[in-house]
């Protein structure tokens, strides 16, 4: 399917165009406010839009990228994007997502509300540039660029220990990923090219593997994040404002996990099998460690941190598990896990925009005030917790199916996290809705407005969707997530293969 | 002798000479409130001319019986220099005006230090490589005192003269030794001397004092300890001028030397260099973690930018030499650009020099923090600024040269060093605002708003430079 125009830029920088405009915004602080507002809504709907058309558009029984556009750049580094099965759901999750979290900004974001939302849309395209990226260095700039809009939202209208959250954050990230950008140099230098498609059909040396595997796992678990470099993720949670959180959560944090699928696995697959353990050591430790520490949170915000963690800790076990069941779980988990922080840092973000606090003890009783509140926060929280008929269950269980093929041990111990997330959600829960209300300033809440409702359904209606109905995912990714098997089979046969013929 | 002398392709270095001469006969005539700034544009126009000069040249051209060579490598980075010198010319201006007036020596001062530069570019020899590089230093101790009634300004340019001499005396031994091992001071000729089998423990000991000599001027860990206090103390344009225009020249008479000269022992070199890159990278940014002083903080920088360059040297192959010119360019611009934000800290008359005071800088002149986030994210070497890409090229030359734990440390080190630009934007975007600065005067603003958007958008349209760098590069080899 070919448009007359080049449609994966323009969903790209179309945000970019959208911070331009605002840019130019002239004019007293309270009408420059509400119009950059309306800048960023219309700009990140639209943007929204047109990925439908791609999502339409997109032709699932083939492996190959697709609406790929390739124009020359910096000698032998193109400018080179296209979309197949693996990135087009995260494209949409994060289209999808933008102009809810903007709307979610209208009551949270008071200051400085231009630059936010020209911050925002900068990220946005950031975001969306990592997943079209077809060339190595492109994605690099896209994946590492991200950093600074990031840093400002974090450190601008952050809570009160911003700084040292945004410095942690800042300099985290930049460490894993300026060894990724070593190990890109090297393959360059090997296979002659940074062109992603020319790369994945080129075999690395043995030796060469480990290595690049082990800097572009410096990278990618420092974003994902994995223990023990997770630390940055809980404190850049608290004191990120809503809409930070929500795209961090829901967007930022996948690049870790897409970075696995597109690069690690398909490139270096011989490292990728001796690093399995590894991966899955950690992961494991991950998902029972971080759900202990989560039980012990005094902050909402926190918690639900922790609950990330550990639900990326099933996203890596799925993808290293390497069969089928296990790569499209962890595929569909982080799609679903997008969605459902998405909604459960905004629900935090309701009661911060009227309390001003998140911690848990504050809270008690809202139940009595705000039933549609408490009823929409049940809903994520049960689909965090894994319930059948929520997305959250389809990929903790294709995750867990694929494990249990490979190493029953790695999956009964990373099933206990799924009692854990049970435990540490719906303590939560209990402690914030139910009880009755001790805390007289919880007496004059107000109960969702029309706004929050508008950010919410969407999210809700679609978790609940994906939980009856996942098939409209699974069979994007299919093709593509076979394609990679089969190649990084072949692959494996072929080491096989060499090292038999070497053998005396 | 009756061989014609062609003296075109020495047009560009006659013009800034004989420019500097005749700028100083205007000096001295005239009324003195206004020649002062009559000198100083012409001046620029001197420079402008001389870069013209510069850019027509074409081919590879040697004068002087080969001690003189006009190249592409010569041609781009004479540009960069006379870029540097021209900008900071102008730059000094305002800072001249609320000091009493541009005083008519000071442009034809910078004007001498250029022609020693743009001579030290195109030295192929070592005698002719000492010239430049005294006409360059001579003047430039006179600018670094050129406050004279300050005391800072005048230890300043006298630390900067006694360790200036010194190093001057290092690298003239090193010469010596050269020239008596090898039996010739011209570049060619030495390369041709050299043998790579059974090395010759003399010349080696003469590359090593030649090499220090360099590493004073770029200001090198370990010979980088009179970098912070002449920054801190010389008057804040000249200090724009020292971090710009003739860090570029040293550096190229550096790589020209060990490149053209000394191909045969690339090993011998190259651990120096790595050395020196190491530490460089390692002290500036380690050290300006703890500057309150903003000078004294891009003194740090720049020793660390220097570290980053000579990643590229440490190479030793055609694609270390583009890296490290392309590096130059983009430090060159994010220098003059951070200068002139530093210039324009003034509140009540007063210069300001401690970086608290940026405090709020985004609220009270939001455009500037704006310029000056970019060129402090560009300095840390973020993507998709153009310090990201400077750093890119060095780096894919040294992993090209398998010098991976060089090229490991270095970016671990440019971690570091990014936290302290990202304390600078933390300061200014992320604190409550202090009172606010003067208005930027309408040529820094100029001069920072041009640096912002080319750093800014580098990246869509990058391959000039990096093509011209890499003709450049290819005439060295």
């Amino acid at each position: 399917m070919s448009y007359g125009w080049p449609i994966l830029s323009t969903v790209t920088f179309l945000p970019l165009v959208g911070a331009l405009l605002i840019f130019a915004l002239r004019g007293d602080d309270d009408s420059t406010a509400r119009n950059a507002r309306y800048i960023a809504l219309w700009t990140t709907l639209i943007t929204f839009a047109i990925s439908l058309l791609l999502w339409r558009d997109f032709d699932p029984t083939t492996a190959k990228f697709q609406f790929v556009e390739e124009r020359s750049w910096l000698g032998p580094i193109n400018f080179h994007m296209g979309v197949d099965g693996i990135s087009m759901p995260f494209l949409i999750l994060t289209t999808l997502l933008m102009p809810i979290t903007v709307l979610s900004t209208y009551g949270a974001i008071k200051t400085r509300v231009r630059e936010f939302m020209i911050a925002f849309l900068i990220l946005e395209t950031l975001m969306l540039g990592v997943f079209c990226s077809l060339d190595l260095v492109m994605f690099y700039l896209f994946f590492e660029g991200g950093l600074i809009p990031m840093f400002l939202i974090i450190g601008i209208w952050g809570g009160t220990n911003r700084v040292y959250a945004s410095f942690k954050f800042f300099l985290y990230t930049l460490a894993g990923s300026l060894l990724m950008l070593l190990a890109i140099m090297a393959m360059y230098w090997e296979a002659g090219t940074t062109n992603i498609p020319q790369l994945l059909a080129h075999d690395f040396p043995p030796q060469m593997q480990t290595w690049l595997w082990l800097a572009f796992f410096a990278s990618f678990a420092v974003k994902l994040p994995m223990w023990p470099v997770h630390t940055w993720l809980p404190d850049a949670h608290v004191q990120a404002p809503t809409a930070g959180s929500v795209v961090l959560a829901g967007i930022l944090l996948k690049l870790g996990g897409y970075g696995f699928l597109r690069f690690s696995i398909p490139m270096f697959p011989l490292a990728s099998v001796d690093f399995a353990p590894l991966i899955y050591a950690l992961s494991v430790i991950a998902v029972i460690y971080t759900s202990l520490v989560a039980l012990a949170q005094e902050d909402m915000k926190k918690l639900i941190a922790y609950s990330s963690i550990a639900h990326m800790g099933f996203v890596t076990i799925g993808i290293f598990t390497l069969t089928m069941q296990g790569l499209q779980g962890g595929i569909f988990l982080m799609l679903s896990h997008g969605l459902v922080s998405a909604g459960l840092f905004l629900c935090v973000g309701v009661v911060y925009d009227r309390m001003h606090t998140h911690e848990i003890s504050v809270f008690g009783g809202l139940v009595n005030r705000m039933p549609l509140y408490a009823a929409v926060f049940m809903i994520f929280t049960l689909a965090n917790v894994g319930l059948p008929g929520t997305s959250g269950f389809i990929g903790e269980f294709l995750s867990l199916l694929g494990v249990f093929q490979v190493n029953t041990w790695v999956a009964t111990l990373a099933a206990t996290g799924v009692i854990l997330s049970a435990c540490y959600a719906l303590w939560l829960y209990r402690r914030i809705i139910f009880g009755e209300i001790t805390n007289p300033a919880l007496k004059a809440l107000q109960d969702l407005s029309l706004r929050e409702v508008a950010v919410m359904v969407p999210l809700i209606l679609l978790t609940i969707y994906f939980g009856f109905h996942p098939n409209p995912v699974l069979d994007v990714t299919a093709t593509s997530v076979e394609a990679l098997m089969a190649d990084f089979k072949a692959n494996l046969a072929a080491a096989e293969q060499a090292h038999l013929a070497l053998a005396p | 002798m009756t061989e014609h002398l062609n003296l075109l392709p020495l047009l560009p270095e006659l013009t800034l000479a004989v420019g500097a001469m005749a700028l100083l006969m205007v000096g001295v005539g005239g009324r003195a409130d206004a020649r002062g700034e009559l000198v100083l544009w012409l001046s620029v126009a001197v420079l402008v001319l001389a870069g013209v000069f510069v850019a027509m040249g074409e081919g590879t051209v040697t004068l002087f019986s080969g001690s003189f060579i006009v190249d592409p490598f010569a041609r781009l980075l004479k540009i960069l220099a006379l870029i540097g010198a021209g900008v900071a010319l102008i730059m000094s201006r305002d800072f001249w005006r609320n000091d009493g007036g541009v005083k008519f020596e000071y442009p034809v001062l910078l004007l001498f230090a250029t022609t020693g530069m743009l001579m030290m570019i195109s030295a192929f020899d070592l005698i002719a490589l000492y010239v430049g590089l005294e006409l360059q230093s001579l003047a430039l101790y006179v600018v670094a005192a050129f406050k004279r009634d300050s005391a800072r300004s005048s230890e300043a340019g006298l630390k900067y003269f006694v360790l200036g001499a010194l190093s001057s005396g290092m690298l003239l031994y090193g010469a010596s030794l050269i020239y008596g091992f090898t039996g010739s001071t011209e570049f060619s000729q030495i390369a041709n001397a050299v043998q790579p089998s059974g090395t010759n423990l003399g010349l080696i000991f003469g590359l090593v004092f030649l090499l220090t000599g360099f590493a004073f001027k770029i200001s090198a860990v370990p010979f980088h300890m009179w970098t912070p206090d002449v920054y801190e103390g010389a008057p804040t344009p000249v200090t724009a001028f020292f971090a710009a225009a003739p860090k570029i020249a040293a550096m190229a008479l550096f790589v020209r030397v060990v490149i053209s000269a000394f191909p045969a022992i690339t090993d011998q070199w190259q651990q120096i260099v790595i050395f020196l890159s190491l530490a460089s990278m390692g002290l500036g940014a380690f050290a300006a973690i703890g500057q309150t002083n903003i000078k004294r903080l891009m003194a740090y920088s720049s020793i660390g930018h220097m570290g980053f360059a000579l990643v590229g040297l440490a190479a030793g192959t055609e694609q270390g030499v583009q890296g490290v010119i392309v590096y130059l360019a983009i430090y060159l611009v994010m220098t003059l650009g951070t200068f002139a934000v530093i210039l324009s800290l003034r509140r009540n008359g007063k210069m300001v020099e401690d970086i608290d005071q940026l405090a709020g800088l985004s609220r009270t002149s939001p455009l500037m923090a704006l310029a000056l986030a970019i060129l402090l994210f560009s300095l840390a070497g973020i993507p998709p600024l153009a310090g990201f890409f400077a750093k890119f090229y060095v780096f894919l030359a040294a992993i090209e040269a398998k010098l991976y734990l060089l090229a490991v440390i270095g970016v671990l080190l440019s971690v570091v060093g990014a936290f302290y630009y990202l304390r600078i934007v933390k300061i200014m975007y992320f604190d409550a605002p202090v009172e606010g600065f003067e208005p930027m005067p309408r040529l820094l603003a100029v001069v920072l708003g041009a640096a912002g958007l080319l750093i800014m958008f580098f990246f869509v349209y990058p391959s000039p430079l990096v093509a011209a760098a890499g003709t450049a590069a290819k005439s060295l080899f």
